[in-house]
């Protein structure tokens, strides 16, 4: 019965997981967003390692501490240090309204749900109930980068999706091999890296981290 | 042995130039470096010809007849374009757009670039294969932005986001692929091994390789720049400098449809079906399309020659699509024939919009005048990407064509039109930027066009006779992929 029961905790993590995408979509402020994207971490971290101590998956173990440290440490301290200097920290004025949006995220969960369905029916892990929120988690991030018009919470968008691909791969195979997540990882990281350095290129030019600025290149 | 020098190389490279690439001599390094991972290349062609097709470090690398093409040819452009690269950015350091810092930056980040590529080309492991393709994307997104101006900023910034975003997909179809084969081959490290996966392609669940094979043709096909995924592409070729634009055009886009390859040979075994083929060749064809009726709005020359190139990996795209020997054939004809020729066109595009201090069509005229070389390798470079024999293109897009004929005859007429409106379009504007009237006085340096002349030889040489062994080789890897 101890495996249920942690799988009970795994479901919860993963509704909790649906939950904060759903919060950042409402989020306005960009602080606000980075702290609800160290949640995030913690969530899929936590739920990495209960899943690697239900099944006996060691290098789950490995994979939920580099989430911890990348996601949950690392990026949200650069990207904090960055809103900093960069002194960005005004309200987001998403593109389409935010009631409008949240709508819009339910009916893509409706979406990943059955998008999920054939895969888990074959799956034999004992997470897979878990996948069709991963799934929506993705799409719930793509959903933000879509409607938000500023450099940093397309990026947080970006990196939350990242997050529900790491859950997905976490339900439907308990997670890549180890090699490929560190790989992953490094990209992840020095894309974080790349981003710091190019938000201050775009300020420097543009005196603002809005991307209405950045709509020039298009065909006549 | 050589696999790891092919690799090493560029590496250390990269890490020389990031640390004391503000020296005077970082050009000639940079093409030194080049010049020594296209040799260790070569001599892996070398043992791959001898030997058949081998792996490496247990497992680790996987390199065949079709990869090691793809190998050489990317060392061989990447050397070319590291000493085109060499008095052009010297040039633009000149006229202030460069500074020391801002090259160090450029060279070590081309080194990178370029192993990065080949790790994608030579590694085994398609979990590999994606880590490295993002790798390539994260090494080029600073050099897009290199000049600081704010329309590079925008091309940068778009090119990491809608490649971010494709390659993300990508890495789903990876999980989806790592699924699947898990259940056949056990978890742990040697599931997503392409080798492993290829022995027991038969065994997949087709349903999941069906939808993995959706996410990876998106992912990877956002990089390749096929419609309607291509926007980042103009864009990034357009406002980058010339050398990032000639190696993205010439190598990233071959090495993502190489991804796509790679998969679609598993899917194949998979499914039994032409799905695979046929979502390619829907793809391909709408590029091909698309692109051809795009050229003629154009006003920027690498604007034109960018969506030129989304033209011709459709057609490649296309053609793998149709699958079958001959195809399969032409195919990697025509890859080689557009790496070469259209970074052979970035060259002399290059040379010319530095001369005339303006990408825009109309300010460029009467290059021939100005500067007879520049006008002649920016006339033959063009007359060779439209297929006009006896170039390479030529014998590529003829075999294309009449495959194209014999099995899906459907498709021909759009292929024709599209073609025929990029031929008109292209040669129209270029023929002016060539022959036009112009006041401008001769160039005072003497432009570095051996590059051009060479890559432009071999096309011809290969539009004329392909050399016997040159022509098993590319049935060979042919074959690989399903001829």
């Amino acid at each position: 019965m101890a495996l249920s029961y942690h799988l009970q905790v795994v479901n919860l993590l993963a509704a909790l997981l649906l939950l904060i995408s759903f919060a950042m979509l409402s989020q306005r402020r960009i602080v606000g967003l980075i702290t609800l994207f160290a949640w995030q971490g913690a969530a899929l971290a936590v739920s990495t390692s209960l899943v690697a101590w239900a099944t006996g998956q060691h290098h789950l173990y490995y994979s939920a501490a580099l989430t911890v440290l990348l996601k949950v440490i690392v990026m949200p301290w650069i990207f904090y240090r960055l809103v900093k200097e960069l002194d960005v920290n005004r309200d987001v004025e998403p593109m389409i309204n935010i009631p409008t949006t949240m709508l819009i995220g339910i009916v893509l969960v409706i979406f990943a749900f059955n998008l999920a369905l054939p895969i888990s029916a074959l799956s034999g892990t004992v997470t897979r109930s878990t996948l069709g929120i991963a799934m929506a988690t993705v799409l719930l991030a793509f959903l933000m980068m879509i409607t938000r018009s500023k450099a940093i919470p397309q990026v947080i968008g970006f990196l939350a999706m990242e997050n529900g691909l790491f859950f997905a791969a976490t339900s439907a195979t308990y997670g890549m091999p180890l090699v490929v997540e560190l790989g992953v990882a490094l990209d992840v990281l020095v894309g974080v890296f790349v981003l710091g350095i190019f938000f201050f290129q775009i300020r420097e030019t543009f005196d603002s981290l809005d991307l209405k600025h950045m709509e020039k290149l298009k065909e006549k | 042995m050589e696999i790891y020098w092919v690799l090493g190389i560029p590496i250390a490279g990269g890490v020389f130039l990031a640390l004391w690439g503000s020296r005077r001599n970082a050009p000639e390094i940079n093409a030194l470096v080049s010049m020594l991972t296209f040799l260790a290349a070569a001599m892996l062609t070398q043992r791959i010809i001898e030997q058949g097709p081998m792996m490496v470090g247990n497992g680790w690398f996987f390199i065949d007849s079709f990869n090691v093409f793809l190998v050489t040819l990317t060392a061989f452009v990447a050397f070319t374009t590291s000493l085109f690269s060499r008095p052009y950015m010297r040039i633009e350091k000149e006229h202030g757009r460069l500074n020391d810092k801002r090259l160090r930056l450029y060279h070590s980040s081309y080194q990178v670039f370029i192993a990065a590529m080949l790790l994608a080309l030579t590694t085994n492991n398609m979990g590999i294969l994606w880590v490295s393709m993002e790798a390539a994307t994260l090494a080029t997104v600073l050099l897009v932005s290199l000049y600081r101006t704010p329309a590079s900023l925008e091309a940068a910034w778009k090119y990491f986001i809608l490649c971010g975003v494709g390659i993300a997909q990508a890495l789903f179809g990876t999980i989806l692929l790592y699924f699947a084969a898990e259940k056949v081959l056990g978890s742990g490290g040697t599931a997503l091994l392409w080798t492993q996966l290829n022995g027991v392609k038969a065994q997949l669940e087709p349903t999941v390789l069906q939808l993995a094979f959706v996410f990876l043709l998106v992912g990877y096909g956002t990089k390749v720049g096929l419609a309607p995924l291509h926007n980042w592409l103009p864009d990034a070729h357009a406002e980058g400098p010339t050398p990032v634009s000639a190696v993205l055009s010439g190598l990233l886009l071959n090495v993502a449809l190489y991804a796509v390859m790679r998969c679609k040979v598993l899917v194949d075994g998979a499914l039994h079906t032409d799905m695979a083929g046929n979502l390619m060749m829907g793809f391909g064809l709408l590029s091909v399309v698309v692109a051809a009726f795009l050229i003629k709005r154009q006003t920027d020359v690498k604007r034109m020659f960018a969506y030129s190139s989304i033209e011709h990996m459709g057609l490649i795209t296309f053609t793998f699509g149709m699958g079958g020997a001959v195809a399969s054939f032409a195919g990697l004809l025509h890859m080689t024939m557009h790496s070469l020729t259209k970074s052979a066109i970035f060259f002399a595009v290059g040379h010319a919009t530095q001369k005339a201090g303006t990408q825009v069509m109309d300010g460029i005229r009467g290059l021939i005048k100005t500067n007879p070389t520049v006008g002649w390798g920016l006339m033959l470079g063009t007359v060779a990407i439209l297929g006009v024999p006896p170039f390479g293109v030529f014998a590529s897009e003829f075999l294309i064509i009449t495959t194209a004929m014999h099995e899906h005859p459907w498709a021909t007429p759009f292929l024709l039109t599209a073609l025929g409106v990029a031929f008109a379009a292209i040669f129209g504007r270029v023929q002016p930027m060539v022959f036009g009237e112009t006041e401008l006085p001769r160039l005072p340096h003497m432009p570095a066009l051996a590059p051009v002349f060479v890559h432009l030889g071999l096309v011809l040489m290969l539009g004329l006779f392909i050399p016997p062994y040159l022509a098993a080789w590319y049935r060979q890897a042919a074959q690989l992929l399903g001829g």
